[in-house]
C-alpha cells in the first residue's frame, strides 16, 4: 500500500431524487464518502433501491442530483452522455452479477472490447494478459456459453481491469455463483488488490461478501450509517 | 473506433442470425433486381429502335412539303402537293448529295390467293434503294424502265412476302394491290424493326405507277407531286451546308421566300425517339425502384426488432465505453452491409435475368436488353442509401438509450 493516501473517489453530499410524475422519490438523501487509492472496500445496503443508485452514480451511469463526485481527480458529477463513456472507458472496470457478457462472443474478443472503444493499441497482447491474470489462458477462444458462471466471471473481471482502470466497481459479483465459484472471484479480487494495488469497490447486500474487504460503507435509507473508518 | 472495426462487429452480428439476414437482404436483392433487369429492358429497347433508325443511314434527309395555307387555315403538314420529281432532280446536282429518292405513299392491301395483308404501299424510284440502304433478297428492284413505263410491278418487303407466299416463290406471281393486278419482281431483305418503324411491312411500286394507277381513294400527291425526298448525303459533316444549298434551290424553283417544305435529319428523329425510349426507361426503373423501397422498409423493420433483441448488448458496449456515435456506426454500418450486399446480388441477378429474356420472341420482335454501367452504378449507390436512410432511424434509437435501462432490459 502506498504511503501516502490519495482518494480515488470523493463523494460529498450526493443526492439522487427520481421523479415518478408528480412524485418525487429520494433514493439518495446526501451521501458522503471517500475511497483511497489501493483499497478494497464493500458498500453494503440491505435493501432498496439506494444501492443501485449508488453503483450507478460511482460507475458513471447516471449523474447526482446534486452533490459533487470527484473521481480520481476528476469532477464527473456534470458530464454529458459521451464524456460519461468516456470516463467508463478509461477509469472504470465493471463486473455485474449477471456477468453481462456479449452472447456467442470468444473471451478474448470480451476483453478486447473495452479497448476497440477506446482505440488502444496492443489490444491482443494486452487482452491475452488479463485473461491470463485471471486464469483463464486456456479458454481464450471459448464463448460464454461455453464457460462455467465462474469462468464468465473471470472474463468481466478481465475485461474490467484491461484497461488499467482506476477502480473495479463489482455489483454483487458473487450474486449468480455457487460458494465455491463466489469465493474463487472473491479471491481474485482479493489478488488483483493486493498485487496490483487495483481499487476494488464490492457493492453488496451480503455481509459474508462484505467482510472480506478491508473496510465496509454501510448505507441505509440513502444515508451513509456507518464509513467504516 | 474505426470503419474496419465497426465492419467485423456488423459482419459478426449478421451472420448470428443468417436467416434474417438473407430474409432481410431478399428485399432489397428483389428491388434491385427489378430495377436492372426492367432498366437494361428499357436501354435495350432504346439500343434497339437507334440502331433501326441507324440502319436506314445517319446520312439521310428527308424533304416534305409544307402545310398550305388556304383562306388563313393551315392544313396538315407534309400535305401541300409543292414538292415535285423536278425538284428532285435538281437537288441531286447540289455537291454532297449522293443520291434523291422521291416517294409517295400510302396505305392498302395485298392480297394473293387466300392470303392477304395491309401495309405500307410506298411509290418509288430506283434511287430509293441507294438512298436507304435497302437490298433486294431475290428478284430485282424496280427500274428506272419500270419507271418510264409505269409498270404495273411490286417488290415486296420480307414481311409482306411472308404473309402471302409463306415458304413459296413470290417472283413471277401476281398479285392484287388495293384490287390492282401487280407482277412481284423481286422480294427485299428482312430489315426487322417495330411497330410504325417496321420496314418488312411494305410494297414498292414505281412512283409513276403509284401516281395514276393507285392514286385514286389514296393519298398519292395529285400530277408530279411527291411527299418525301429521300436525300442522302455524302456524310454528317456535310449536312448543314447541304440543308442550306437544298433550301435556295427550292426557295428559287418555288418563287417563295419563306420556305414552302421542311428539311429533316435523321438524327431529329433520332433523338426524338431516344427521347420517348428514355421516358420508357425511367418509367419502368421507376415502378422497380418502389419495390427497393419497400425493401428498405424491411430492413428498417429487421433493424427495430434487432435494436430491441440487442438492448442488453447496447448497455454492455455503452458501458464498457461506447459512445452514441459507436452505437449509431455500428447499426448504420450493419443496414448498409445488409441493404449494399443485397443490392450486388441483385445487380448479379438482374443482369442474369436481362440475359435469359433477351432473345425472346414478341409478336414480330424480340426484346433486347442492355446492362448499362451507370445502371449498376445508380442501383449500387441507391441500395446504399436505402440502407443508410431506413437504417439511421433504428441506428439512432439504438445510440440514444440509455446505459442503465439498456443493462436492465430483460
Amino acid at each position: 500500500m502506498p504511503p501516502v493516501l490519495q482518494p480515488v473517489i470523493q463523494i460529498e453530499d450526493v443526492k439522487k431524487i427520481y421523479k415518478m410524475g408528480e412524485v418525487e422519490v429520494p433514493a439518495l438523501n446526501g451521501v458522503s464518502f471517500q475511497i483511497m487509492t489501493g483499497e478494497m472496500v464493500a458498500i453494503i445496503e440491505p435493501s432498496g433501491s439506494g444501492k443501485s443508485t449508488l453503483m450507478n452514480i460511482i460507475g458513471c451511469l447516471d449523474t447526482p442530483t446534486s452533490g459533487k463526485y470527484i473521481l480520481d481527480g476528476v469532477d464527473v458529477s456534470k458530464l454529458t452522455d459521451d464524456q460519461q463513456a468516456g470516463i467508463r472507458n478509461k477509469k472504470i472496470g465493471f463486473v455485474f452479477q449477471q456477468f453481462n457478457l456479449l452472447a456467442r462472443t470468444p473471451a478474448l474478443d470480451q476483453v478486447e472490447l473495452p479497448m476497440v472503444y477506446a482505440g488502444a493499441p496492443d489490444r491482443r497482447q494486452r487482452a491475452l494478459a488479463a485473461l491470463e491474470s485471471v486464469g483463464l489462458k486456456e479458454r481464450v477462444h471459448h464463448r460464454p456459453n461455453e464457460l462455467s458462471g465462474g469462468q464468465q466471471q473471470r472474463v468481466a473481471i478481465a475485461r474490467a481491469l484491461v484497461t488499467n482502470p482506476s477502480i473495479i466497481l463489482a455489483d454483487e459479483p458473487t450474486g449468480n455463483l455457487d460458494s465455491k465459484s463466489g469465493a474463487e472471484i472473491i479471491n481474485i479480487f482479493k489478488t488483483l488488490n493486493r498485487d496490483r494495488g487495483l481499487t476494488v469497490i464490492l457493492v453488496t447486500h451480503d455481509p459474508t461478501i462484505a467482510a472480506q474487504a478491508q473496510r465496509t460503507i454501510r448505507v441505509r435509507d440513502g444515508l451513509v450509517v456507518n464509513n467504516g473508518n | 473506433m474505426n470503419f474496419m472495426e465497426s465492419v467485423r462487429i456488423a459482419m459478426r452480428s449478421l451472420s448470428a442470425n443468417k436467416l434474417r439476414s438473407s430474409l432481410t437482404m431478399l428485399g432489397i436483392i428483389i428491388g434491385v433486381t427489378a430495377v436492372i433487369a426492367m432498366l437494361s429492358i428499357g436501354r435495350g429497347a432504346q439500343a434497339a429502335i437507334t440502331n433501326q433508325i441507324n440502319s436506314i443511314g445517319t446520312n439521310l434527309l428527308y424533304i416534305r412539303p409544307g402545310a398550305p395555307v388556304q383562306n388563313g387555315v393551315r392544313a396538315a403538314e407534309g400535305s401541300a402537293a409543292t414538292l415535285t420529281m423536278e425538284d428532285g432532280t435538281a437537288i441531286s446536282s447540289v455537291s454532297n448529295v449522293v443520291a434523291v429518292a422521291p416517294e409517295v405513299d400510302s396505305f392498302g392491301q395485298m392480297a394473293y390467293m387466300g392470303n392477304n395483308t395491309n401495309g405500307r404501299i410506298v411509290g418509288v424510284t430506283p434511287d430509293y434503294l441507294n438512298a436507304l440502304n435497302g437490298s433486294v433478297a431475290d428478284g430485282d428492284f424496280v427500274s428506272s424502265s419500270n419507271v418510264t413505263a409505269r409498270s404495273a410491278v411490286a417488290v415486296l418487303g420480307a414481311g409482306v412476302a411472308q404473309t402471302l407466299f409463306d415458304t413459296g416463290e413470290p417472283v413471277g406471281q401476281s398479285i392484287r394491290i388495293n384490287g390492282q393486278q401487280f407482277r412481284v419482281i423481286g422480294v427485299m431483305t428482312a430489315q426487322g424493326g417495330t411497330g410504325f418503324l417496321n420496314q418488312d411491312n411494305q410494297v414498292f411500286v414505281p412512283i409513276t405507277t403509284a401516281m395514276s394507277r393507285l392514286s385514286r381513294g389514296g393519298r398519292f400527291g395529285a400530277g408530279n407531286s411527291v411527299q418525301v425526298l429521300n436525300v442522302k448525303i455524302t456524310g454528317p459533316s456535310a449536312q448543314t451546308q447541304v440543308i442550306q444549298d437544298i433550301s435556295q434551290i427550292l426557295d428559287q424553283r418555288h418563287h417563295v421566300v419563306q420556305d414552302d417544305f421542311t428539311i429533316q435529319s435523321q438524327q431529329d428523329i433520332l433523338n426524338t425517339a431516344s427521347q420517348v425510349t428514355g421516358t420508357l426507361t425511367i418509367f419502368l426503373g421507376g415502378v422497380a425502384a418502389i419495390s427497393l423501397i419497400v425493401g428498405g422498409i424491411g430492413i428498417m423493420n429487421i433493424m427495430l426488432v434487432s435494436v430491441t433483441e440487442r438492448t442488453r448488448e447496447i448497455g454492455i458496449r455503452k458501458a464498457v465505453g461506447a459512445r452514441k456515435r459507436d452505437i449509431l456506426a455500428q447499426f448504420l454500418t450493419e443496414a448498409t452491409i445488409l441493404s449494399l450486399s443485397g443490392g450486388i446480388i441483385g445487380i448479379i441477378l438482374g443482369a442474369l435475368i436481362a440475359r435469359l429474356i433477351s432473345g425472346i420472341q414478341l409478336g414480330s420482335s424480340s426484346i433486347s436488353t442492355v446492362v448499362d454501367p451507370d445502371a449498376v452504378i445508380l442501383a449500387v449507390l441507391f441500395s446504399a442509401g436505402v440502407g443508410l436512410f431506413f437504417g439511421s432511424y433504428p441506428a439512432s434509437r439504438a445510440a440514444g438509450l440509455h446505459p442503465i435501462d439498456a443493462l436492465r432490459y430483460e
